[in-house]
């Protein structure tokens, strides 16, 4: 028996949300009294695969030579592993890649599935649930699993890095039949930008901001804070920004530690994808605006003011400490 | 061609989540539903793809009879045809089984289906019907062209985007960017009411998740008001008080 994580590198490195997953698999196999394996898929660095271990991993498996991703492959090569391993949990995140993957793991191992994990299993007298975010995030269901093995698929920012442990060991892992029917043609990469699912800060405008030449105002602030931008769905429809930046029940849902929202009127739909973040702010003219009934901190404000203030404070605060 | 779209009745995107029976039922009173927004986005693509006499378009739903409006909706928006199987879907691999096991045998050259049901939030179902017909899927693609035979798609991954080939059959979940949502005009209205729809029994497959309870998320504390002028006492407060900076 054990627990199998299988953890995303981006471009051979690993980054804190596969930090998280590894800890939330660590925490689980202390739970069930097993050891933690971790398999990783494509080229990385034998210290990036190693190092996991200080998250919890005590053995890692290195299938180094499948690169590009392909949900059929990569899922064939886990649901292998984890065979091997005798895995009764299956672990991984809740990413893009891990949305196509999740599914398909669990029906290659007959597995229960619950999939936007938001906290540890409850594990007692041979019940095993887990709580996950539903209804766009306007609610969490307890999902209990009756197979014999459960996969799980953690949200980003949903559980707290730990670490402590020390290096793993690392082996590789040749799988049998992981082949793959996608090409990809194209990697286009913003390096430069911060993942806005796994963001612990987002800066988020709306229509009050007027149109996009108002948008370094907003960029500004999240360069100063070193977060991530996101939008409300009309100004990706107007394509003042793009898609990838609409947040909300039709869009991307963030759980950020701070999530400020500029000029954005509060609508159902919008609050469904961000309600879950630790701490709200507010700026918003309207004192009216339905979003400070779920806020944090609220500002009566025009934003085209409010906004370089708020930037040069951020400014200072960072500049002294 | 024949592309098969999966659409999912969803509750309208303003309603106001609530359980009943001590919280393990979602409170089904007053609650309008509507096509899935995102199945919305595949289903106009899968008519795009098809247009002028390219193909067909069939929709598919795992529902009971109280998804037919829903359905109607999607034959209104152009889908030719129309299956209903005849179950109340119980969880992503129940559904996901009964959608392969129809697909199996009538050749489609693409499934395609939402980014996610804005109800359970899975982003479950795509991937498991490719797993089940062991054909490749692509999840939250963001564009999709078709030349018979290969599909040309974008799609998102993290901290970029990527193209890709894959030769039919295959499955893609569909996200905004594929096509623009359309609007029923009064001849799809009028033709969808006599577009067939079949109806199919559900095959018995092991459930293997059950939800035991829903929650709403705790009430936050009243909101703080700071001055507009003192945007140094918001950082402090950031800082100190949230302790998020
Ligand atoms: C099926 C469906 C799905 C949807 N999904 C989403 C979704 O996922 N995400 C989403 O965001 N929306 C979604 N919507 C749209 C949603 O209902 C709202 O229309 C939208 O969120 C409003 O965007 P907004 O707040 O930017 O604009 P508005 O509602 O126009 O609000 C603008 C706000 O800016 C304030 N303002 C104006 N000028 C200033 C200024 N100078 N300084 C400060 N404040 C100012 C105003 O007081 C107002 O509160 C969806 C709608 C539907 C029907
Ligand atoms: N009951 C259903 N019937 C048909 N298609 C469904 C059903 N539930 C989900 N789907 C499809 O699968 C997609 C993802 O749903 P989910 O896995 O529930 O998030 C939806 O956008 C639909 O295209």
């Amino acid at each position: 028996m054990s627990v199998l994580v299988y953890v995303e590198n981006v471009q051979g490195q690993f980054k804190k949300s596969a930090f998280e997953v590894v800890s939330y698999a660590k925490a689980i196999a202390d739970q069930l009294n097993t050891n933690l394996v971790a398999l990783s898929i494509g080229q990385t660095t034998n210290d990036e695969l190693s190092n996991l271990g200080k998250y919890g991993a005590s053995k890692v498996l290195n299938a180094g030579s499948l690169n590009a991703f392909d949900s059929q492959a990569y899922a064939s090569v886990i649901a292998e592993a984890s065979q091997k391993e005798g895995a009764e949990v299956v672990v991984m995140a809740n990413s893009f890649s891990g949305k196509g993957l999740s599914p398909r793991v669990a029906v290659k191992l007959k597995a229960g599935l619950v999939a936007g994990a938001v906290e540890l299993p409850q594990i007692a007298g041979g019940k095993f649930s887990v709580k996950k975010s539903a209804y766009s995030g306007k609610a969490f269901a307890q999902v209990s699993l009756s197979s014999a093995v459960k996969v799980i698929a953690l949200n980003a920012n949903a559980y707290q890095v730990k670490d402590g442990g020390s290096a793993a060991s690392v082996a590789d892992f040749q799988a049998a039949n992981a082949v793959s029917k996608v090409k990809v043609k194209e990697v286009v990469r913003a390096t430069d930008k911060i993942s806005l699912p796994e963001a612990e800060l987002v800066v988020s405008a709306g229509r009050g901001m007027k149109g996009p030449e108002n948008w370094n105002l907003v960029e500004n602030l999240a360069d100063a804070l070193g977060a991530a931008t996101a939008c409300s769905k009309p100004v990706s429809d107007a394509g003042w920004r793009p898609h990838e930046e609409h947040v909300g029940q039709t869009g991307i849902a963030v759980s950020p530690n701070l999530y400020i929202a500029i000029g954005i009127s509060g609508a159902i739909q919008h609050l469904a994808g961000v309600s879950s973040s630790k701490t709200i702010v507010v700026i918003n003219k309207d004192p009216e605006a339905p979003f400070f009934k779920v806020a944090d901190y609220g500002i009566v404000g025009d934003a085209m003011e409010v906004l370089p203030k708020l930037t040069e404070a951020v400014k200072a605060y960072k500049g002294q400490s | 061609m024949k592309i098969l779209v999966c659409i999912s009745n969803v509750p309208d995107t303003t309603t106001k989540i609530t359980f009943t029976s001590n919280n393990t039922e979602f409170n089904t009173a007053g609650v309008q539903y509507i096509l899935n927004p995102y199945d919305e986005i595949a289903l106009s693509r899968a008519i795009e793809l098809c247009e002028g006499g390219k193909g067909t378009v069939t929709v598919i739903n795992v529902g009971e009879a109280s998804t037919e409006p829903t359905i109607r909706k999607a034959l209104a928006i152009g889908a030719d045809d129309a299956v209903r199987i005849n179950a109340a879907p119980r969880d992503a691999y129940f559904v996901a089984y009964q959608i392969a096991e129809y697909a199996k045998e009538q050749g489609f050259d693409m499934i395609l289906a939402g980014r996610e049901s804005i109800d359970h939030n899975g982003a479950q179902v795509p991937a498991m019907i490719a797993e089940f017909l062991d054909i490749p899927s692509i999840s939250v693609i963001k564009k999709l062209d078709f030349d018979g035979s290969t599909a040309t798609i974008n799609r998102e991954i993290e901290g970029g985007k990527e193209v890709v080939e894959v030769s039919a059959p295959f499955v893609a979940s569909c996200a905004e960017g594929v096509a623009e949502w359309k609007i029923p005009n009064m001849r799809g209205i009028m033709s969808a009411r006599t577009k067939p729809l079949q109806v199919i029994e559900a095959k018995n497959i092991d459930q293997l998740s059950a939800v035991e309870v829903y929650e709403t998320p705790a009430p936050r504390s009243a909101v703080k008001m700071v001055d507009a002028a003192d945007m140094t006492g918001l950082v402090n407060l950031l800082h100190t008080e949230a302790k998020v900076i």
